[in-house]
């Protein structure tokens, strides 16, 4: 061999061991330092989840009645991943499920996007979960329907037909309690993702095939009620073949929410404040000899001792089934169109308004704090004139002139009194000079009796309302300066063409930023720039009720597990106490219980038997620029020995006495039994007129004990099935009621 | 020892002695037999029963799950007669013999154009009875082995390295089977063959500048290849998805991401044997054969992974002796033709899987299941026993 030919085998050496080399080098950093990753990535390879969702948890009321529920029913789905495959994107596929289904096929369409997608309609009309989910296009579909669905699976690829478990609204005595109850939705992705920053990755129950609560008690307390989805993790190989189980959890089924909700109450309520509208558009029923535009309100009755809710209702509701089988496009347009008056809003949490006399409570306990006199005596003059102004401002409700005490100021609505204390107490805090830190008596008051600030009750998107202090004032005014001080150039062509409004511009662009003399007055009766939500309002009466503990209002009572043990009990909590001395508490009570008796709403009493069930109330009329009055009515009963807090309110519903007394003591008859001037408590439709005290029971096999009278159409006395733990009851419940709703 | 040849192994004298004597004798066949290359060969084979069982042991239910496991010990047996009978002869004799061999082999080339079945998109099979198939283009490796060592070994007096004429028969000779290889198309067969070609040329002494123009020239060819369109955008698309698996995410961009997947998975110290879940699930297509070591790195981790390596390195380590201790040019050349062909062909192979190397399918030598592979690599054990056991004892 050559000497060349040597080198060139060493050469070729160096050359084979540096190739060996290379290999060696590149798998150190793919089996050692990228091992983890890449295993991660085989285990995503072959581990399929399947996720069998848990079943949702019922809301049942005080009594055990089920408010929403589940029921077994044929879902028909579409997975749009597969329709996507098709050559024509799945477009024949949908047309022909169209007329197999009966849906039109814009609708069907319509569902089958996604949000975001363009051209996509508004959720929850557009698909909002995981594009890989399929998605339900129609709920209770008839069997011969699916039969055909599910045989020619050929014609139908990516369709599927399935009984599911769905929410069931079985409305007992035929409460809705629609906005207090929410409703449910396809998770979004970025809900998923902060349900994943809050839980960690790994032990987020919360999967993107998951419905999650949208608003009311759904949501505030969907941890509870969703349970625990089912996870099968199985092993596939290469061609989806399923290998083998590698890890299996069951489904949990949810908890029951039992709330504090009285479905009859619900019931009641609902309709008194459907009553009360209409008597605010019928001249004559209403007190007054016009008709208002009444189309909205809201009512609620709440426990004085312990702040728990028994109903709520705010008109325009809906019908809480609408949810089920997906919102159509139109029928989600009218939930949230101004004109239908946006029944999604819970207005007895969510609408803020002028408390007007209502806030007359706030007013008197103020001047007590500030040291004034409770029986005065004070003048009820005709109109009240800001000393050394020409301003003046007017009695609304009462128009007498005689020497009162604060009481009889309450009870007749007096105006002028709580101008004239205002304003005195507003000179004592030094007037429209008074610094930051000068005392703030009326809204101090307020704020310790709840106003201004949220009341925290268990449901979304509560309001806190507007306490229009000092600081409030120079923050809106630095805010708006614009528009008042430009009024002409910056404001619509409507507010121009409004005197008023110029002159209140002009006015506020100089000193707006003031506690003026006119804004302290207007304050004390509620009015100005003072807004509460009825809540607010109910939640007030109801401490003054009780002595003067505030209590956080609350709809949720327990949560029992679905065995029927108790998970969580939501005890009543207190807040504090009002800022008022137990003598000024009780003279307002006093004063409250002669309202109608022997004040504003007197005229409304002459067949109910006060002696038996006394009333303590306030009206109240709102002013409202450019609109008819708000009907106030907050009151309390029995005066004696208080119970519930009922309230209502109709915007647009004339006078407080005129349009919602009648309907709030509707009420009182229904939760007192009270039949003429008689009262008969086994007619009350709580038992005995009394707060239920006790949880209602749940068995371990998942039955309710309910009362006998459970409002549900056609059951029996021993109880419902519960759909949720018993397949074959649920099944036999579902049956039932498909038969019912021909 | 300088005229004619030593004596051989085989040579009548020997035989005389003792069985003791003849099997332990100093320069008997079972002391001058090169131990190391044949364990570390067999090694490899074995341990490709073992993961070709693994790869082919989930079967539907009827089928027996040792099939390619019984087939591939089978053809190792076979292959370790080929080897033996090859390592019999004098591998001089077998320069009477080259002609007909390389012959045979081209012969078996256009055959497999003529009558092949198209496996995986190359057309480099002949189907016999009874299940079995042949590939000619493995026995064609052995050929160029054995036929341009000869060719270059012949050297007139006083010449110290090949001449031109002899360069360009060597090229024309070796043309011809890698032409008849790319038109199945087998790239990396043809890619393997020329690096044989390569490498004899360069130990055989060639001048460096010839050297560099023949690479100049294959990477020109190649180019214009591409540029005229001989090969269609798919064919480019697949080269080059190694790189980028979006090219063809269904096809070799699937495997090669899964091959990755696998590989990267076995970590350290592997899922152990028969635990690999990407190689039970079989998501690696091909895993008993060009895909075989991704069963290696997911079972046996990068222990595994580097044990193989090092056996191939056994085996390369030997085979780069015996050409160097080789008894003349033809023995150095035969034999560097064999560790240019192990060489390239492995790390075509394993690098394919792992990602630094286009997807060309070419086996994992001894380790993947495949019949004429098997065949090809023991008879070139063969090859390399032969010329060590007539080296002249020093």
């Amino acid at each position: 061999m050559t000497d060349r030919s040597r080198t060139r085998l060493v050469v070729l050496q160096v050359l084979v061991f540096s190739l060996l080399a290379a290999l060696g080098g590149r798998l150190w950093y793919m089996q050692v330092v990228a091992g983890a990753e890449y295993q991660a990535a085989a285990s995503e390879n072959r581990i399929r989840e399947v996720v069998t969702p848990a079943v949702r948890g019922a809301i049942l009321d005080a009594q055990g009645r089920p408010l929403v529920q589940n029921r077994t029913s044929l879902v028909v789905s579409v997975d749009r991943s597969t329709l996507l495959d098709l050559p024509d994107d799945g477009d024949q596929v949908v047309r022909k499920l169209s007329r197999v289904l009966d849906i039109p096929y814009r609708r069907l369409d319509r569902q089958l996007t996604l949000c975001g997608a363009p051209g996509a309609a508004e959720p929850p009309v557009c698909w909002n979960g995981s594009p890989y989910q399929p998605i339900p296009v129609a709920e209770d579909v008839p069997a011969n329907t699916a039969l055909q669905v599910m045989e020619r699976g050929e014609e139908f690829p990516g369709v599927a037909a399935e009984m599911t478990a769905i929410r069931d609204y079985p409305a007992p005595f035929g409460a809705r309690a629609a906005q207090l109850l929410g409703y449910i939705g396809p998770i979004s992705a970025d809900e998923l993702a902060a349900a994943e920053a809050k839980e960690g990755r790994r032990g987020s129950t919360y999967t993107n095939f998951d419905l999650v609560g949208r608003g009311g008690l759904e949501q505030v307390y969907d941890g509870f009620l969703r349970g625990k989805p089912g996870v099968k993790k199985l092993a596939v190989d290469s061609a989806g073949n399923v290998t083998g189980t590698v890890a299996e959890r069951d489904a949990t089924p949810g908890n029951y929410l039992v709330t504090s909700i009285d479905a009859h109450v619900q019931k009641v309520v609902e309709d008194q404040l459907k009553a009360a509208i209409k008597r605010a558009n019928t001249p004559g029923e209403n007190g007054q000899d016009r008709a208002f535009p009444a189309k909205t309100g809201a009512a609620i009755v709440m426990e004085v001792d312990t702040g728990r809710v028994v109903a709520m209702a705010s008109y325009p509701d809906y019908n809480p089934g609408i949810w089920v089988g997906g919102v159509t496009n139109d029928q989600f347009a009218r939930l949230s169109s101004e004109k239908a008056g946006n029944p999604l809003i819970n207005r007895a949490i969510q609408g803020e308004y002028a408390p007007a006399s209502t806030f007359k409570i706030v007013g008197a306990a103020a001047a007590a704090a500030a040291g004034y006199s409770l029986n005065g005596p004070y003048q009820c003059s005709d109109q009240f004139t800001v000393p050394g102004s020409t301003q003046t401002f007017s009695n609304f409700e009462a128009g007498m002139t005689e020497s009162m005490t604060l009481a009889r100021a309450i009870e007749v609505s007096c105006n002028t009194v709580f101008y004239g204390l205002a304003y005195r107490m507003y000179v004592e805090e030094g007037g429209q000079d008074a610094g930051p830190n000068a005392p703030e008596y009326l809204m101090n008051t307020a704020r310790g009796l709840g106003y201004g600030s949220t009341t925290g009750i268990d449901l979304p998107s509560e309001a806190a309302g507007r306490l229009p202090d000092r600081e409030w004032r120079q923050q809106y005014w630095e805010d708006n300066k614009n528009y008042y001080c430009n009024f002409d150039e910056v404001a619509s062509a409507a507010d121009r063409a409004n005197d008023y409004l110029r002159a209140i511009a002009k006015e506020n662009c100089v000193d707006g930023y003031l506690l003026r003399p006119g804004d302290a007055v207007l304050a004390a009766i509620g009015q100005g720039d003072v807004l509460a939500t009825p809540l607010q309002v109910a939640h007030a009466y109801g401490a003054i009720a009780n002595g003067g503990t505030l209590y956080r209002p609350q709809v949720a009572r327990a949560v029992l597990s679905p065995e029927g043990q108790v998970v969580k009990n939501f005890k009543p909590k207190a807040q504090g106490k009002v800022p008022a001395s137990n003598t000024t508490v009780q003279y307002i009570q006093n004063a409250l219980a002669n309202v109608p008796v022997s004040g504003s709403a007197a005229y409304r009493y002459t067949t109910f038997p006060l002696d038996k069930i006394p009333v303590a109330a306030k009206t109240g009329t709102g002013q409202v620029e450019g609109k008819a009055t708000t009907s106030w009515y907050a009151s309390y009963a029995p005066a004696n020995d208080p119970k519930y807090v009922v309230l209502m309110m109709v915007p647009e519903g004339g006078t407080g006495s005129g349009t919602s007394a009648p309907s709030v003591n509707e009420i009182y008859k229904a939760l007192f039994g009270i039949e003429g001037l008689q009262v008969n408590p086994k007619k009350a439709i709580v038992p005995d007129g009394n707060p239920i005290k006790t949880l209602p029971t749940v068995n371990a096999d998942g039955t309710i004990d309910l009362p006998k009278d459970d409002g549900l159409p056609g059951s029996s006395e021993s109880g419902i099935p519960a759909a949720n733990t018993d397949d074959k009851k649920s099944k036999k419940n579902g049956r039932r009621r498909r038969r019912e709703t021909p | 020892m300088t005229l004619g040849y030593p004596q051989t192994v085989l040579s009548p004298r020997r035989r005389r002695g003792s069985l003791r004597a003849r099997a332990m004798g100093r320069d008997s066949i079972l002391r001058r037999f090169d131990w190391v290359l044949f364990i570390a060969a067999l090694g490899l084979s074995v341990a490709g029963a073992v993961f070709v069982y693994s790869a082919t042991r989930v079967v539907p239910a009827g089928e027996d799950p040792q099939a390619y496991f019984k087939r591939h010990l089978l053809n190792l047996m076979i292959g370790l007669l080929l080897g033996f009978a090859t390592m019999l002869f004098d591998y001089r004799t077998l320069r009477a013999y080259a002609p007909f061999v390389y012959i045979a082999s081209v012969i078996g080339l256009v055959a497999v154009l003529v009558v092949g079945t198209e496996i995986n998109g190359a057309q480099a099979w002949i189907q016999l009875p009874g299940g079995f198939t042949i590939q000619p283009s493995e026995f064609m490796k052995v050929a160029l082995a054995v036929g341009l060592a000869m060719l270059l070994a012949e050297r007139r007096d006083g010449e110290t390295e090949p001449q031109l004429p002899d360069v360009a028969f060597a090229l024309l000779i070796a043309a011809v089977p890698i032409g008849l290889v790319m038109l199945q198309p087998d790239l990396g067969t043809a890619v393997v063959m020329g690096m044989i070609v390569l490498g004899i040329l360069a130990v055989a002494g060639t001048r460096i500048s010839w050297l560099v123009a023949l690479l100049v020239l294959g990477v020109v060819g190649a180019f214009i290849a591409v540029q005229v369109g001989v090969l269609d955008q798919y064919q480019i698309d697949r080269l080059l998805a190694f790189a980028n698996p979006d090219l063809d995410p269904q096809g070799v961009g699937y495997n090669t991401n899964q091959a990755r997947i696998t590989v990267g998975a076995g970590s350290i110290f592997g899922a152990g044997l028969f635990h690999g879940t990407q190689t039970a699930g079989g998501f690696v297509p091909e895993q008993q054969t060009d895909f075989i070591y991704t069963v290696v790195a997911e079972e046996m981790g990068f222990v595994g992974s580097i044990g193989i390596i090092a056996l191939f390195a056994v085996v390369l380590w030997r085979a780069l002796r015996i050409a160097v201790r080789a008894e003349d040019l033809f023995g150095t050349l035969m034999a560097t033709g064999i560790v240019c062909w192990f060489a390239f062909q492995m790390f075509q192979n394993i690098g394919m899987v792992i990602g630094i190397m286009p997807v060309t399918g070419v086996p994992l030598p001894f380790v993947s299941y495949g019949g004429t592979s098997m065949f090809a690599n023991w008879m070139a054990i063969g090859l390399l026993e032969n010329v060590h056991l007539r080296r002249a004892l020093r």
